[in-house]
């Protein structure tokens, strides 16, 4: 039996939406300040004349076009490097859930132990032998030089989430559908592929959010705007002052790359919790 | 992973001679992994042995004519330097007190969404936006917050006692760590709060309306029964949470790039490779960090007894 709401749940509510949403809301008000507003130095919350013209310079709507040519190609090699790699690694590890779920196979426990030791890898000690290797192979500021280590370092979320919901699926009901009358291709076509969908996407969903989010590689791995992602594109509008750097341009930026974000968090909350927990928490 | 063991819908095979089936079913195993398997080895492992024998030399990319073989000269440079342990110093005092208070809010956290009856669907965005965004993004959005000229905490906190509208947070060590911390501890208490979560619905009701029977208080039902039955879903989430902010990167880089003694671990071997070319000394720092990790992760797994088939997602 549960009680009613009480008021410290009522309470806890209230704060944890101020939690989540405060910095948002903040970097959303940033961004409607006018440059010579910061300069001059702006403590209040909310912008004291709105303005649009940050979004305006950074989408390439005014005659100059330097910010926003970098600034929308950063986001093209975001999107791109993001969903190559966000596909390979959902196949790949596909491929490895499938297996791990539902096959008794020799090197299981080896094959999650390394998956476990790289979800705790640190990727920065890869940074130098990555940077040495990618100039031998010509693969240095491309973008297979990101995709690649990308999938690898979401190959262990992926695979737990998927083998995690594969072994939910009711396996004997392909061989039911095939005794109905229905051919192998069939049987997996319309049964299993629909069961198997959601833990597929939500897999998905949560490489995309890792490579999305990367910047150590992006930063090190990359040199100029044919391949730098966001965030290392972001850390280069800093300007020569690094205590004084553009605010609104980068309050901007932030709010334009979490749209993404939001949208996916707003389609698929209740899939994307499923997917986090189901990895890690096993009574 | 579902509370109740899964039930195989094959049974094992006899013990005596593999049959035809499971043979075929080892194989096919085996070719199904291999991909996955290839592509971690090729990136993490392959690297990694390229770093342990990079470290042993004197190479940097401005002068590579220079290079020469110096045995553990690197590593003795290394852990003789103050720079390296300030550094590591900073790294675990970070990782301490964020998991600390992450752990703390993120159970706060999972108890009310828990709780509530109303609005789970807006608990839930609202708790992966952090989650979710870019952690460079966090750290401009609290950059920008604890600035001098624009942010709104001095303005806001100006009657806490030591915080004035003068107070610069990047000013000093202990005010720019504790900036660091905020972005860090903000963006990545969801995802306790999650895991957490996850295993208090694990709790059985009948268990704690027994407690409430036999006249346990709230606290006694907090620390007997929630907590102890949590334990494993708790030292997972430590586990992963920690080693996480043992590599603490960027929003350091973001927030101070390094100044007023900020500078951790990952961001010293990402200097001295990366900005410094230093390949040699940088291999050399990676190993260390790496077998930083290792150590850490074997102490915590032992320390708190993790249960590693649980982390392992077996």
């Amino acid at each position: 039996m549960r009680q009613k709401t009480g008021v410290g749940t009522w309470i806890g509510f209230v704060v944890i939406l101020v939690w989540c949403l405060l910095p948002v809301a903040w970097i959303v008000s940033l961004s409607f300040k006018s440059l010579a507003e910061t300069t001059t130095g702006s403590p209040h919350f909310l912008p004291q004349d709105f303005t649009w013209d940050n979004y305006k310079v950074l989408l390439g709507m005014t005659s100059d076009k330097s910010t926003s040519h970098d600034f929308l190609a950063s986001l093209r090699n975001s999107f791109g490097i993001s969903i190559v790699a966000t596909i390979l690694a959902v196949m790949i590890a596909t491929l490895a859930a499938y297996a791990i779920a539902r096959l008794e196979f020799r090197g299981k426990r080896l094959v999650l132990s390394l998956a476990l030791a790289i979800a705790m890898f640190p990727v920065v000690s890869l940074v130098g032998p990555l940077f040495d290797m990618w100039r031998t192979f010509h693969l240095f500021n491309t973008w297979p030089g990101l995709i690649i280590p990308y999938m690898t370092f979401t190959l262990p979320l992926a695979i737990w989430t998927l083998s995690a919901f594969f072994r939910e699926i009711p396996w004997e009901m392909e061989q039911a559908a095939q005794v109905d009358g229905a051919t192998s291709w069939q049987a997996f076509r319309k049964v299993i592929v629909p069961l198997a969908a959601p833990g597929v996407f939500t897999a998905a969903i949560l490489t995309f959010f890792f490579a999305w989010n990367e910047f150590v590689l992006a930063l090190s791995l990359t040199s100029t705007t044919t391949t730098r992602t966001v965030p290392a594109q972001m850390s280069f509008f800093v300007g020569p002052d690094p205590f004084n750097p553009p605010y609104v341009q980068l309050a901007t930026a932030s709010v334009i790359v979490t749209i993404p974000v939001i949208v996916i968090v707003l389609l698929f909350q209740r899939r994307i919790v499923a997917g986090l927990t189901s990895g890690a928490v096993k009574g | 992973m579902t509370a109740t063991t899964i039930p195989r819908d094959q049974t094992k095979a006899a013990p005596a001679a593999a049959s035809d089936r499971s043979v075929a079913e080892n194989r096919l195993g085996q070719k199904l992994v291999a991909p996955a398997l290839i592509l971690m080895v090729l990136v993490t492992a392959y690297p990694m042995l390229q770093a342990l024998y990079l470290s042993l030399f004197r190479y940097r990319l401005t002068t590579p004519d220079d290079k020469a073989f110096v045995g553990l000269g690197n590593y003795g440079v290394i852990l003789t330097d103050s720079l390296f342990w300030k550094d590591t110093l900073n790294t675990v005092l970070i990782m301490l007190i964020t998991v600390a208070v992450e752990l703390v809010i993120g159970f706060a956290f999972a108890m009310v969404m828990h709780r509530i009856i109303f609005a789970r669907g807006v608990m839930r965005t609202a708790i992966l936006i952090p989650y979710g965004i870019i952690t460079v993004v966090s750290a401009f959005a609290w950059q920008f917050t604890f600035s001098i000229n624009n942010g709104w905490v001095n303005g806001t906190f100006g009657w806490l006692p030591g915080i004035s509208s003068t107070t610069n947070w990047y000013g000093d060590h202990w005010h720019a760590m504790f900036a660091i911390m905020v972005s860090e501890i903000w963006k990545t208490t969801p995802f306790m709060a999650l895991l957490l979560l996850a295993g208090l619905s694990q709790i059985s009701e009948d268990m704690l309306e027994a407690a409430k029977v036999d006249g346990a208080t709230a606290a006694q039902r907090l620390f007997k029964v929630i907590i102890p039955n949590m334990r494993a879903a708790i030292m997972v989430a430590v586990l992963f949470r920690a080693l996480d902010a043992f590599r603490i990167f960027d929003n350091i880089f973001i927030m101070t790039k390094g100044a007023q003694n900020t500078e951790s671990s990952s961001f010293l071997t990402y200097r001295q490779a990366i900005e410094q070319f230093q390949l040699g000394m940088g291999s050399a720092l990676s190993v260390l960090l790496f077998l930083t990790v290792l150590l850490l992760a074997y102490l915590i797994v032992k320390l708190f007894r993790v249960d590693l088939a649980q982390a392992r997602g077996e």
